[in-house]
């Protein structure tokens, strides 16, 4: 099995998911299956060649460095869960 | 008369330039009809006050003389488009009650078209799934059934509500997007047409993103040449999204009755996969007969890497998902869980926030790019992409276009392949590749299997060549004469 328990732990951590420890071995279980049908890849010769990173072969087009929307502060916070004198509340961060 | 949600976009749009019926009439019939198949679950949120007030001022641009392309024509929009101040949520928990202060680019040219809005539209939660059944509201019901049977099927995936609700008359055409197949695949399994256009057409910006470097947003439409109609209006270079193409949007419309004579079409033998079903194999043959009477030349050509494009996708979609979706962290919109720490609020909010194949997809894609793994996983897949993709350069020195089936199956019953992601995958096999390499492809419908449901053929085509789509499906959409319809079942 390519993924154990331990990893997907370890991974949900990375991600910022709470799994409960039930459903670890279970999701590795998910993990692994997909990985090994992912395997095949290896038998695809890739010597010598550039990883594609985007399907258009096109410089990233640059733009002048100036504000162009901005002072908006109640549409931005309209969605906040919780929100307080033009500031997002956050958890405290600092102690 | 027939009844107004009968229509084709079309024939409406000749309707209404005619005088024969208004906007708001046209309107108002979809709204009832919206009302009278809540059973099929396309529409997550119904906005018909919006319809009928768009509809109105449609009508009075339309008596001042100032009609736009779309004037007065009622669609539906999949929830993963942002739209001001209604209710944009990619069918997941984790956007709760959003309301996007912004318009995205896409339905903004349509609006900017004259164009009415009926309502938000079901999919899989943020694009991912092939049967629809991820969505926070629930699967979408597909009108079609087996003949003689009452299971409930699915309309396919991501983009299951948009549709059934073009399948359904319960809307004249609906917006989509397309990462893996999630335009083309619903298309096939409802008997209706679709076309994920080139990478970079259509502006990504305001569209919920799942994979930056695959989505890409298109029409599902009645006919081949309503959805040509509809993407001449959603496409558009849009300086907000980086990889938006700044060239020329043709008038796609007027490809769709040019003849096809000479043309050089490629099958590729990978296509024909072990246990396709045989009517699926004769209906692609068929394809191919009613192209040569048109006078194309039908050239075998091979991509050899055909089966290496669902495992690459498999890797690369969930990486870039697992970045995109790192925004969703509780603090600035959508759901925010209770928790001592903010490490606790975060990993709460995302545990109770998404759905079990988006935590699946985020934890593959955050496996495959940390440490140790990048090289053997992400840089790997990329690589395949690469060999994918020349695969296609390759056959396009030889062919102009490339005819396929859609899916390797007709719809399936709904809770069917739910347990098994890998199966589940599997039904993107003919339409991912196109994603990888950025191509256009379209999807149409051609016949019916021996139980009666639709099947669709698709075109792939050369970038930025969707006027030789046009003009080949529209050929083969005459050739196929297609004029079955559901038997009406969900109506209240």
């Amino acid at each position: 099995m390519a993924i154990d328990a331990a990893t997907v732990r370890k991974v949900a951590k990375l991600a910022r998911i709470r799994e409960d420890e039930a459903r670890l071995e279970p999701l590795a279980k998910e993990l692994s299956a997909i990985l090994d049908w992912i395997e095949q890849l290896n038998e695809v010769d890739v010597e010598g060649v550039e990883p594609m990173t985007s399907a258009v072969a096109a410089a990233l087009p640059l733009r002048e460095d100036k504000v162009t929307e901005g002072g908006d502060a109640g549409r931005v916070l309209a969605n906040a869960p919780r929100a307080k004198d033009g500031f997002f509340v956050v958890p405290k961060v600092v102690e | 008369m027939t009844s107004l949600t009968a229509l084709t976009l079309k024939s409406a749009l000749t309707g209404l330039a005619k005088g024969d019926f208004t906007s708001l009439e046209l309107t108002q019939a979809h709204v009832e009809a919206i009302e009278g198949a809540r059973s099929l679950n396309a529409y997550v949120l119904e906005t018909p006050d919006k319809a009928l007030a768009m509809a109105k001022a449609a009508d009075e641009r339309r008596r001042g003389g100032s009609a736009g392309p779309l004037e007065g024509v009622p669609l539906g929009i999949k929830d993963l488009f942002c739209t001001e101040g209604v209710r944009t949520t990619a069918c997941s928990n984790i956007l709760a009650e959003f309301a996007p202060p912004y318009e995205s680019a896409v339905t903004a040219n349509l609006w900017r078209d004259g164009a009415v809005m009926l309502g938000k539209l079901n999919m899989d939660e943020f694009a991912m799934g092939s049967s629809n059944e991820t969505s926070r509201f629930g699967p979408v019901n597909n009108p079609w059934r087996i003949e003689g049977s009452n299971q409930f099927l699915t309309p396919g995936g991501s983009s299951g509500g948009s549709a059934v609700a073009v399948a359904a008359d319960l809307c004249l055409g609906a917006t989509a997007t397309d990462t893996g197949g999630s335009i083309r695949q619903p298309a096939a399994f409802t008997g209706t047409v679709g076309i994920k256009p080139t990478y970079g057409r259509c502006s990504r910006w305001g569209v919920v993103a799942f994979a930056s470097s695959l989505d890409q947003a298109g029409p599902i439409a009645k006919t081949v040449e309503d959805a040509a109609i509809l993407l001449t209006s959603m496409a558009g270079h849009d300086p907000r999204d980086s990889t938006s193409l700044d060239v020329a949007v043709p008038d796609f419309a007027s490809f769709v009755a040019k003849g096809v004579r000479g043309l050089r079409i490629g099958v590729p033998k990978e296509y024909n996969v072990p246990g396709m079903p045989a009517e699926i194999e004769a209906l692609w043959a068929q394809g191919v007969e009613w192209l040569k009477a048109e006078g194309c030349e039908i050239i075998e050509v091979s991509l050899p890497h055909t089966r290496y494009a669902l495992p690459a996708y498999y890797i690369i979609a969930p990486a870039e998902a697992s970045s995109n979706l790192a925004r969703y962290d509780g603090m600035r919109f959508g759901l925010r869980a209770d928790g001592a720490s903010l490490t606790e609020v975060y990993e709460g909010t995302r545990a109770t926030g998404f759905g079990e194949e988006v935590k699946r997809r985020i934890l593959m894609g955050t496996y495959v790019l940390s440490a140790g793994y990048y090289d053997a996983y992400y840089l790997k897949a990329q690589k395949v992409r690469r060999r994918i993709a020349e695969d296609f350069t390759a056959a396009f020195e030889r062919v102009d276009a490339l005819l396929t089936p859609t899916a390797p199956s007709a719809a399936f019953g709904l809770g069917e392949r739910r347990d098994d992601p890998v199966t589940m995958y599997l039904n993107d096999v003919f339409t991912v590749t196109a994603n990888l390499a950025g191509l256009p492809a379209l999807s149409l419908p051609a016949g019916l299997d021996p139980q009666g449901l639709p099947l669709g053929l698709q075109l792939i085509g050369k970038p930025l060549d969707e006027g030789t789509l046009f003009s080949l499906a529209g050929t083969l959409e005459r050739a196929a004469d297609f004029k079955a319809r559901p038997k009406v079942w969900w109506r209240s």
